[in-house]
């Protein structure tokens, strides 16, 4: 015990400056991250959020793929193939396999129709066009209608909340008052008003959605800028006689991008909500434009016989809203750590 | 506080001033008349039914009557039928609509309430991963999709439920069910964050400390603590309903105000659209004033001035 190792003098040697910089201890192991790399690293690591991002991706390559390559014409009505039932080749599961159930007995519809040699993804309707390329073409439609709604409300709520938050005072006090009474009408209320007087259309279901769902933005803008306004770099740029309009760009922009980027997820699925109740109650797209909305309203119809012909266009809108409150749940940890448990 | 409450009165009355005046002049700027066979009517014809509707004053004294009418609750004669008052038309048909949202909004943030606050329980195991999926899709599927599925699957495959109509408490039980989705989703969500917050937090962890059961933990210290803030998602959560409403008492067919709106809205009934839009106004007014002074009144360290960030 009282023996002490004797080590061999050789083993020992004084680091020369070169040797100590490679050393791999007195490095600095992670590279410096940007904010939004930090936050693409943390979105990465939600699987729910990452998924998400993959399934939307999907869906609008596909929703706008379609415009060029589309299996059959969306329009394209053939009676003599009507309400054939959902067949994917080499499935042979009930519901997939083009059989229906007909007067208590399993037949193949596609038999009966003399169509053995063509498949329907997601079947036909009831004018015998093709659901996929129905479900493509409206999934298309509603993403269009919901990204320009987000768009205006990007630049509508966005400038609003920020001039309001800025101004301060007797400005912000009364524009507050103004969102106020906007939000104590009930968002689809105000949205038929206008179609009504808009008539209905694409276009007018677009301005209606934009000049409505713009509030929470305007809201939620403003009380950040409240924030940031106090802080030193706003001071500073001030202090150094920037112009406002730069000020806002430059200096107040980057830092709500987070809260922006996040809510405009949220606003999304609300958007294409909004849509698909319009159509769903007759006064949004009309015939033979498409959306999910009318798509569902059409399978509704026929529920009780062919109930694929809602399921598709079901399961889709519900997809595309899943996927976008994901992802926007996703971005929300990303950017603010803090609120992720 | 009653000067506070005074404010808050005075700005409901002027928000519903606005919402009146701004519907009375964009029912104005609709193209073309309530007459649907104008051409078949003679001008003397024409000239009577306008005077019947008072259709032939100046426009500003259609609107101070229409103000004045509507300060006593009368909003006219509606257009589709042609004797009743929109008066009699939304009082006769709010019943439904308020016993199914009220149903809905009870139930659904009472149950929202157990899931999320079993959620917050369990973090991080199955349990809370169900809650969290379970909520997630109440969110994300529409009302409506959800009504037509329990109306074939409840309705006419099961046969527990009556598919439509209106008659006594078993014909809302699914209108109930798909309009409570939604908030039990919202307050499931909410109450399990609000509650994993508390439960993190100091004086939690002194009740534990204490030797406090469990149960005692949950329910006396984190759970009453988590609930004030849910009452600021009332609001949003009633206007959820309202606009579920709208097509889920059509698909029912639900003798409501949800289902009027939306067959006004298709025969151009205007003094019928103008007085629901009215209404609804009213109910979100009230439910938003009332939800902003009971929070005031739970939570002290709430101070009333008006500004909540």
């Amino acid at each position: 015990m009282a023996d002490t190792v004797k080590l061999p003098e050789d083993s020992f040697k004084p680091i020369s400056a070169d040797d100590r910089a490679a050393l791999d201890s007195e490095k600095i192991a992670a590279p410096s991250l940007t904010f939004a790399q930090d936050a693409w690293r943390r979105l990465k690591k939600n699987k729910g959020a990452w998924a998400s991002l993959i399934v939307l991706a999907i869906v609008f390559l596909m929703a706008f793929g379609s415009i060029f390559v589309s299996p059959h014409d969306p329009n394209a009505t053939n009676p003599s193939y009507a309400n054939l039932p959902s067949k994917i080749p080499g499935i042979n599961i009930n519901g997939f396999n083009g059989t229906l159930v007909q007067a208590g007995q399993r037949i193949d519809a596609y038999k009966q129709a003399g169509a053995s040699n063509v498949h329907y993804i997601m079947g036909t309707d009831y004018l015998g066009r093709d659901l996929f390329s129905r479900v493509l073409y409206g999934t298309r439609v509603s993403l269009i209608i919901a990204l320009v709604a987000t768009l205006f409300d990007l630049t509508i709520g966005v400038a609003y909340g920020m001039f309001s938050g800025w101004k301060g005072g007797r400005i912000d006090t009364f524009m507050q008052r103004v969102i106020e009474i906007i939000l104590s009408i009930p968002n689809l209320v105000v949205i038929v008003l206008l179609i009504l007087i808009l008539k209905p259309g694409m276009l007018s279901i677009i301005i209606a959605i934009a000049l409505t769902s713009w509030t929470n933005m305007a809201r939620l803008v403003r009380a950040q800028t409240l924030e940031l306004k106090e802080q030193e770099f706003i001071l500073a740029a001030r202090t150094l006689g920037e112009r406002p309009m730069k000020i806002a760009f430059k200096h107040l922009l980057p830092n709500l991008s987070s809260v922006i980027i996040i809510n405009t997820m949220f606003t999304i699925p609300n958007a294409i909500f909004f849509e698909a109740t319009l159509s769903y109650i007759g006064i949004g797209i009309s015939s033979p434009q498409a959306s999910l909305g009318t798509l569902l309203n059409d399978g509704q119809k026929n529920f009780q016989f062919l109930p694929y012909q809602m399921w598709w266009p079901a399961v889709v809108l519900s997809i595309i809203m899943l996927a976008f409150n994901l992802l926007g749940d996703g971005l929300r940890d990303a950017f603010d750590p803090r609120t992720k448990e | 506080m009653a000067k506070y409450l005074a404010k808050r009165i005075f700005y409901l009355i002027l928000t519903l001033f606005i919402v009146i005046t701004v519907t009375f002049f964009l029912m104005k700027l609709l193209p073309g008349t309530p007459l649907t066979n104008q051409a078949k009517l003679s001008k003397s014809q024409i000239a009577l039914i306008y005077e019947q509707y008072g259709l032939n004053k100046p426009v500003w004294q259609q609107y101070l009557l229409y103000l004045a009418g509507a300060v006593k609750g009368d909003f006219g004669t509606s257009f589709q039928f042609s004797d009743q008052p929109v008066s009699y038309l939304i009082s006769s048909r709010i019943g439904p609509s308020l016993q199914i949202g009220l149903q809905a909004m009870v139930v659904g943030v009472v149950i929202g309430i157990i899931v999320g606050a079993f959620g917050a329980m369990k973090q991080n195991t199955w349990v809370d991963s169900t809650t969290t999926v379970v909520s997630i899709l109440g969110i994300s599927i529409p009302s409506f999709v959800l009504a037509v599925l329990l109306q074939y699957y409840l309705g006419l495959k099961a046969g527990w439920f009556p598919i439509a109509e209106w008659g006594g408490f078993i014909y809302t039980v699914l209108p109930t069910l798909a309009l409570g989705a939604q908030p039990l989703a919202e307050s499931a969500r909410f109450v399990r964050t609000e509650m994993v917050d508390v439960l993190s937090s100091d004086y939690i962890e002194l009740a534990k400390a204490k030797g406090l059961s469990k149960t005692g933990v949950i329910f006396h210290h984190a759970l009453r603590n988590s609930l004030i803030p849910l009452i600021t998602i009332v609001g949003p959560l009633a206007v959820n309903i309202m606009t579920g409403s709208m097509v889920v008492e059509n698909i029912f067919s639900i003798p409501g105000i949800g289902e009027q709106f939306v067959k006004s809205v298709l025969t151009n009934d205007y003094p019928t659209i103008m007085g629901l839009t009215i209404v609804y106004s009213f109910m979100l007014c009230v439910v938003l004033l009332f939800t902003d002074i009971l929070y005031g009144i739970v939570d002290p360290r709430i101070r009333i001035t008006g500004k909540a960030n």
